[in-house]
């Protein structure tokens, strides 16, 4: 189940076309079956495991999928 | 030492009997060049009227999604030094307290890998340490962690870092331990305060009186305020001293000195209830019109003390202002005792927690999401009962909308008839 659902939140990620950041409630409704908080143990052990990485703005914070997490580019200011 | 950069619009901040940060930057400007081009790009913002940072990125320290704030500078070109200028939050001790070898090390690690500039402390409470770049990110976690015992705070949609007041440490008017309650919270939620997934941010924070030193009811989504619910303590003979002025008033807060006190005027015609009673020779409260506001006891700080069956009134959904309007918490649990493990609150907590997840919009904070789906619904949610303390002022809003079904014999409203009188 848990590859599963780790899977299902990756797919919804990359069929969100031109939309890299997403917010936890948004990956929650890749996996509609699991509570708030099981899905959130799922995201932090795909955190954990490099499949997904952390935005953050200081005040909010999204997940985007580790190809569009290029800290080079964020410091060139193209991220 | 002349700066590499000429700054004359910022130096007028240096100006005026005030203590001037810019002053505070110039002194490590003459050994960080950092903090040369901050002072460089603060005069480019001056001059341009608009700003030159971006905020906000991927970097941080692995597997912790808060406690770093991307920041980079949109002219690396013109100003090299802060090119990334990030900012980092360190979980402050329970009330601030420190020994001066710990402010030490914090400050030689920050000079090292750092700006050198703190702010001590955000408006959250953490300790602020001010500009560094990426690659210094996680030598200055793994420093904090093995060699001074700290953490990083919460920054994001995260539990913040809870703060509180200065408690039972310092204050006799706390009726709850303060930094008990900070330090066990903190250690509780540590993954909610690291891992990110709520609508947006969460704090708490935790005041030992009414008196509410944090400003918890007017920053924390749940505010946990020290109480009492038995009587105020008296001491006739020391309210009679205070009206012979034998005792400086509030504690001489206003510098008169020992004066006479008119205990009538000052203390019970300022009662926000009228609740107090004096007939030149003893003080009477009717502790049950007391609605804790503490003018009293502060007036009279010899006289009067909170009673002795002491706990927490714990109020939620304070805001500022982005979004919708800034709230005030309000009451949800009168009275709750607070004492460890603090389970009942908990159990609460989590309570509102899956709530709020489950229910929450994106960068809405509890406040809001109680202001859009009512009180009524998240009672509900935490298996409480409507009560008449939970209020949005005092004795005049009472603001629960009743559910007919909950209401014995219910009512049913004609809507069509409703609009008949109501035409307008």
């Amino acid at each position: 189940m848990s590859e599963e659902a780790k899977q299902a939140i990756i797919d919804f990620m990359k069929s969100k076309k031109g939309k890299t950041k997403h917010y936890f409630n948004e990956l929650c409704k890749a996996v509609p079956d699991l509570k708030m908080r099981a899905a959130k143990k799922i995201i932090n052990e795909m955190v954990n495991d490099g499949q997904l990485k952390y935005w953050s703005s200081g005040s909010t914070t999204l997940y985007l999928l580790p190809e569009h997490a290029d800290v080079g580019k964020e410091e060139d200011g193209m991220n | 030492m002349a700066l590499k950069h000429k700054t004359p619009l910022i130096d007028e901040l240096e100006k005026g009997p005030w203590p001037s940060f810019i002053s505070d930057i110039k002194q490590v400007a003459e050994r960080k060049p950092m903090c040369e081009d901050l002072l460089g790009v603060m005069e480019q913002s001056y001059m341009d009227k608009e700003g030159h940072w971006k905020h906000g990125g991927i970097v941080g320290v692995l597997g912790y999604g808060g406690g770093v704030i991307g920041r980079y500078c949109d002219r690396p070109d013109l100003f090299p030094a802060v090119a990334h200028f990030h900012t980092m939050r360190v979980n402050q001790p329970s009330s601030k307290f420190y020994n001066t070898d710990i402010l030490r090390k914090i400050c030689e690690l920050w000079e090292r890998r750092g700006s050198g500039l703190t702010n001590m402390h955000g408006s959250t409470g953490d300790i602020i340490l001010l500009g560094t770049t990426t690659d210094e990110l996680e030598q200055v976690f793994y420093e904090l962690t093995h060699n001074l015992d700290m953490d990083l705070g919460g920054s994001g949609s995260n539990l913040r870092t809870p703060s509180c007041c200065l408690g039972k440490a310092r204050c006799e008017w706390s009726c709850i331990d303060t930094q008990a309650i900070t330090t066990d919270l903190t250690n509780e939620y540590q993954d909610e305060l690291h891992r990110p997934a709520f609508p947006y941010k969460f704090k708490f924070k935790t005041s030992g009186c009414p008196n509410d030193c944090v400003a918890a009811i007017a920053r924390a989504d749940c505010s946990i305020i020290g109480t009492w619910r038995d009587d105020i303590r008296i001491d006739q003979e020391a309210v009679r001293a205070y009206a012979a002025g034998e005792f400086a008033p509030n504690g001489n807060a206003h510098g008169t000195g020992p004066s006479a006190l008119d205990v009538q005027k000052e203390v019970c015609d300022l009662c926000p209830t009228r609740c107090i009673d004096w007939d030149g020779k003893n003080l009477k409260i009717w502790d049950e019109n007391c609605t804790r506001c503490m003018h009293c006891i502060n007036v009279m700080p010899r006289a009067l003390r909170p009673g002795t069956d002491t706990g927490a009134t714990i109020l939620c959904g304070a805001k500022a202002p982005i979004l919708e309007g800034a709230q005030l918490s309000s009451v949800i649990i009168p009275f709750i005792k607070m004492e460890p493990p603090y389970e009942e609150f908990k159990d609460f907590v989590d309570k509102m927690w899956d709530w709020w997840m489950e229910n929450g919009k994106n960068r809405e904070r509890l406040g809001e999401q109680i202001q859009r789906l009512g009180l009524r619904e998240f009672l509900k949610a935490l298996e409480l009962e409507p009560d008449p303390r939970m209020i949005n002022t005092p004795r005049y809003n009472p603001y629960i909308f009743y559910d007919p079904a909950d209401v014995p014999g219910g009512w049913e409203i004609d809507g069509v008839a409703f609009r008949k009188r109501h035409q307008a």
